[in-house]
């Protein structure tokens, strides 16, 4: 036998060796491929429940009450009523006008006034007629037995307002009026500004005090939830007037003061 | 009386409100004040600014400058972001209702910092009467008769003291705004003058 016969001999006996070697790694690697897809397939569906749980919590505490508040309040006592929600005047943005909508409004004073200052952002008819941010939102709502109102509004309701003593004004009577005219029994109003007492609400007005809200215009406001204790003179005709404790003309622009 | 507190309001990092054509609040009242300052001099009053660049001062450091003083008028200026532009709006404070947690002053005749325009509010009233009637003269569509409204910063000033709101910072540039400046600030001066002129003949 020569060489080159022993040589042939040596590489067809390495050969065999090689592939009897790599089938037997190949059939390794292939089992723990197939255990894995087979684990991988059994984990997925709950992997990806665990995402869209993660996906679905609340960044914070504020975004998550703002998700429920987001939402208009259905009660089991609510009555389809016709709400007096005060927003800019068409004629000038100097004052606002009463629009009547259909609103479901229960009788609890507490929810109905929520279910007034949600409607009062969310359904603005018109752009240049809203008087607070389209992205505020009401926190919290509170009622004190002396008719003391306490509205707690997420940071955008001084971010998003126009800077000026005139449009800080004007937000603050939309709340307000639209809380006198619709039956709330509410005296007088805190604002809170993200659960803290804020200095001003955009720079301007101050939110130190409580700001008088007046009782409701007889006949035209919806029936009251709770008998109203106050004894404010309330807007004549329904246009502002933005010193709540005084009559004022019907046109009068906010903050007139009465002749003297 | 002879002292006015001018108090360009904002300022610094605070710009108050800006128009969208870049028009700034606080750079406007404090071109305003310093046109008013000229006006006053000229009646023969001593003028005292919050502020004479833009920095921006607290509330209760502006009021603090006037708290300091004997016989002052405090006149905070302003410029709206809403409103019909060209118009002028003059504002007292009203009489508030306040928390019942709020506390008793330290001590009988003191008046608390935090409600220092509470016995002055009147007087201010009475001053931005006179005010809003040269504005009214002045500018065309300006209420005759002044408002109220709780502007933060009268609330802690010990004095008579107003709050005045030009319209508005929505214009294309600041051409309109800047015309009215001296028309602005010789009708307040006037409207001072004669308050004081009142004010030592001890009327209300």
């Amino acid at each position: 036998m020569g060489w080159r016969a022993r040589w042939r001999r040596f590489e067809r006996s390495t050969k065999w060796e090689a592939g009897k070697a790599l089938s037997k790694g190949l059939k390794t690697t292939i089992a723990i491929l197939t255990a894995m897809v087979v684990l991988g397939l059994i984990t997925l569906p709950g992997l990806r429940e665990a995402v869209q749980r993660l996906r679905n919590t609340p960044r914070t505490e504020e975004q998550a009450r703002r998700e429920v508040m987001q939402e208009p309040i259905s009660t089991p006592t609510d009555v389809q009523a016709k709400a007096q929600m005060f927003w800019l005047s068409t004629a000038s943005a100097n004052l606002l006008e009463p629009t009547v909508i259909s609103l479901p409004l229960s009788a609890d004073p507490v929810l109905r006034s929520k279910q007034l200052l949600i409607a009062l952002i969310a359904r603005a008819p018109a752009p240049e007629k809203r008087t607070l941010p389209a992205e505020a939102n009401l926190l919290a709502f509170y009622i004190q037995p002396d008719g003391t109102a306490i509205a707690d509004f997420s940071d955008e309701i001084a971010s998003g307002m126009p800077s000026g003593i005139l449009s800080e004004q004007l937000a603050v009577e939309s709340i307000a009026q639209t809380l006198g005219a619709n039956g709330t029994g509410i005296r007088q109003l805190k604002i809170l500004v993200h659960g803290q007492g804020a200095e001003t609400l955009a720079g301007h007005l101050d939110l130190y005090g409580l700001f008088p809200v007046p009782s409701p215009l007889g006949a035209a406001a919806p029936a009251p939830a709770k008998a109203t204790a106050s004894g404010k003179t309330p807007a004549a005709g329904g246009i502002v007037r933005t010193k709540p404790a005084r009559s004022a003309p019907n046109n009068a622009e906010p903050g007139r003061q009465a002749p003297h | 009386m002879g002292l006015v507190i001018l108090d360009p309001a904002h300022g610094g990092a605070d710009p108050g409100a800006r128009g969208s054509s870049g028009i700034a609040e606080s750079d406007v009242v404090l071109s305003y004040a310093r046109l008013l300052r000229i006006s006053l001099e000229a009646q023969g009053m001593r003028v005292l600014m919050t502020r004479q660049a833009n920095d921006d001062p607290s509330f209760d450091d502006r009021s603090r400058l006037a708290n300091a003083q004997r016989g002052v008028i405090f006149i905070t200026l302003h410029v709206s972001s809403t409103g019909q532009p060209g118009r002028v709006r003059v504002y007292s404070l009203p009489r508030m209702v306040l928390p019942q947690n709020v506390a008793l002053a330290p001590h009988a005749g003191l008046l608390p910092w935090d409600r220092a325009q509470f016995n002055f509010i009147d007087q201010s009233k009475r001053l931005a009467e006179l005010i809003q009637i040269q504005m009214a003269q002045r500018f065309q569509g300006s209420s005759e008769t002044p408002f109220e409204a709780p502007v933060r910063q009268l609330r802690t000033v010990g004095a008579p003291a107003v709050a005045i709101e030009v319209s508005s910072v929505s214009l294309p540039d600041r051409t309109r705004l800047d015309q009215m400046g001296p028309g602005l600030a010789d009708g307040v001066a006037r409207a001072v003058a004669a308050f004081r002129t009142i004010y030592e003949m001890g009327g209300r």
